[in-house]
């Protein structure tokens, strides 16, 4: 998978959440890693690069294709992709089973029966079949994020994209859900992750793209990045998350 | 009772009933008012017929109100600005004025140059569209308090704007807008009491004749008062339930 954008910026009123942006990624980047200090742009970079949010100028582009710059255009583009935010963002009025049901069907166009079916062998897969029939309020911060994690990827999304999906969750919690990311990363999935987890992204990530202010301050294979970052604020953000690690 | 809460709010209800009716009972007798209850009774079809013209129009108005209430909030809410200005202008109006003028220009000035000639059609649609006005309010309100992560979650699970309205927000807000809208359309039944105005014989107006007609001056209001808890009693009593049912942690 290579990923790339040309000179991307996204504005939230006066804030430059990614200031002229550029990076590229080779084609044998399967699980990129976005590292930064916060408010670097982790999450806006995550969504342009999903499709999620339309940058104001730039070009993001997937594969060597361009994304579409139309609303309409580029939802046909992220439904290619699956997502999964810091906060569990399942809907409150579904149960796990229907958060995953409801998308297949509505957006994918599977019968109520295919649905269900690939709804319980995700919700399975994960650990979660006895609590399909739970609301969200019902289950665990990890659980939740697990049931997130399956209704991204009950699709087969080309990308799956991680915004911190750990920032939430106490130490045994963000434990269960790394363990599933890896386990989809060493399946083969194609992963874009943001995380402030240095150590999780140093085992799975193979590409690691560091931004701080907006900007683009490195990007390079995840081997090079952890042993030898060349710019100082790289240098200096690896140096105070390993302080205490 | 200690144990069965049902009892104990039963027993509780009785005495404060019974407080209030001795209350009331005491008031009255300190006046002197000579009831005249023969009287009234003899207008009993006349009343049940205010009675049901009442219910027709609120139920009319209650749909009309409902519906005209969702657009306009959609309205409210829509990317063009004419038709956000035309919405906003028209609840900020309606809600602002009093329904007494509405329903005299409505009835005798707009009806009348569209040669609309039946003063129950023209007083059910004008009531649905007052309370549309604040209708519109409560439920902008309730999909506005649905947060922007829900928003974000519609669209990242592949959601265009109509199907994100129909099975995110709207399933949501609905429980949201549930209590504010009860309220709202238990005041619609006792706004329908002004319809009199442009000729409409409902209830209130019912009562109103036969007190002049048989020189009564209270009997007909306290049937009156009971004949519209019948309904708005439990319309409140079914809303709860509704809540109840809707109800999950977020």
């Amino acid at each position: 998978m290579r990923l790339e954008t040309r000179q991307v910026t996204k504005r939230y009123g006066k804030f430059m959440a990614l200031n002229e942006a550029s990076f590229q990624t080779t084609t044998e980047a399967r699980v990129v890693a976005l590292l930064g200090p916060s408010g670097g742009g982790k999450s806006t970079l995550l969504r342009v690069l999903g499709g999620l949010l339309l940058p104001e100028s730039g070009e993001v582009l997937v594969n060597g294709e361009p994304l579409p710059h139309d609303p309409d255009a580029a939802l046909v583009a992220l439904r290619r992709n699956g997502f999964v935010f810091q906060g569990y963002n399942l809907f409150p009025h579904l149960s796990a089973l229907q958060n995953i049901v409801l998308p297949l069907q509505e957006v994918h166009g599977l019968k109520t029966a295919e649905a269900q079916a690939r709804a319980v062998e995700l919700l399975t897969r994960l650990g979660l079949a006895e609590h399909q029939h739970k609301r969200p309020a019902e289950l665990s911060g990890g659980q939740q994020q697990r049931a997130a994690i399956a209704r991204a990827l009950a699709p087969r999304p080309a990308l799956l994209l991680l915004d911190e999906p750990t920032s939430a969750l106490d130490p045994v919690m963000t434990g269960e859900v790394l363990d599933v990311i890896r386990e989809l990363a060493e399946g083969g999935q194609k992963i874009v992750l943001a995380t402030h987890e240095i150590s999780f992204a140093k085992k799975v990530a193979d590409w690691v793209v560091f931004l701080a202010q907006g900007k683009v301050v490195e990007s390079c294979p995840a081997e090079q990045f952890f042993a030898q970052p060349t710019s100082p604020l790289a240098r200096e953000y690896l140096e105070g998350l390993s302080r205490y690690r | 009772m200690p144990g069965s809460p049902l009892l104990s709010r039963l027993l509780w209800s009785l005495v404060l009933l019974l407080g209030v009716s001795l209350a009331l009972y005491g008031t009255f007798a300190t006046v002197h008012y000579s009831w005249h209850w023969s009287v009234v009774w003899g207008y009993r079809a006349q009343f049940l017929w205010g009675w049901v013209a009442t219910m027709v129009i609120s139920l009319g108005a209650m749909v009309i109100s409902m519906l005209l209430g969702f657009a306009l909030m959609l309205g409210r809410r829509s990317p063009w600005e004419p038709v956000r200005l035309f919405c906003s202008g028209t609840v900020e109006i309606v809600r602002g004025s009093p329904l007494l003028v509405q329903l005299l220009i409505g009835y005798y000035i707009v009806a009348t140059a569209l040669h609309v000639n039946s003063p129950v059609l023209v007083g059910t649609i004008l009531l649905g569209l007052f309370e549309a006005a604040y209708l519109a309010e409560i439920f902008r309100g309730a999909v506005e308090s649905i947060g922007a992560s829900q928003w974000e979650a519609a669209r990242a699970v592949g959601f265009n704007t109509q199907q994100t309205y129909r099975h995110v927000i709207i399933p949501q807000a609905v429980r949201r807008a549930l209590p504010g809208t009860t309220g709202e359309l238990v005041s619609l039944i006792k706004s329908s009491s002004l319809l009199s105005v442009i000729g409409i014989e409902e209830l209130v107006q019912k009562v109103r004749v036969m007190n002049s007609a048989s020189y009564t001056a209270l009997e007909g209001y306290l049937p009156l008062a009971v004949a519209y808890l019948i309904v708005t009693l439990p319309l409140s009593w079914w809303a709860r339930r509704l809540e109840r049912r809707f109800a999950y942690e977020t």
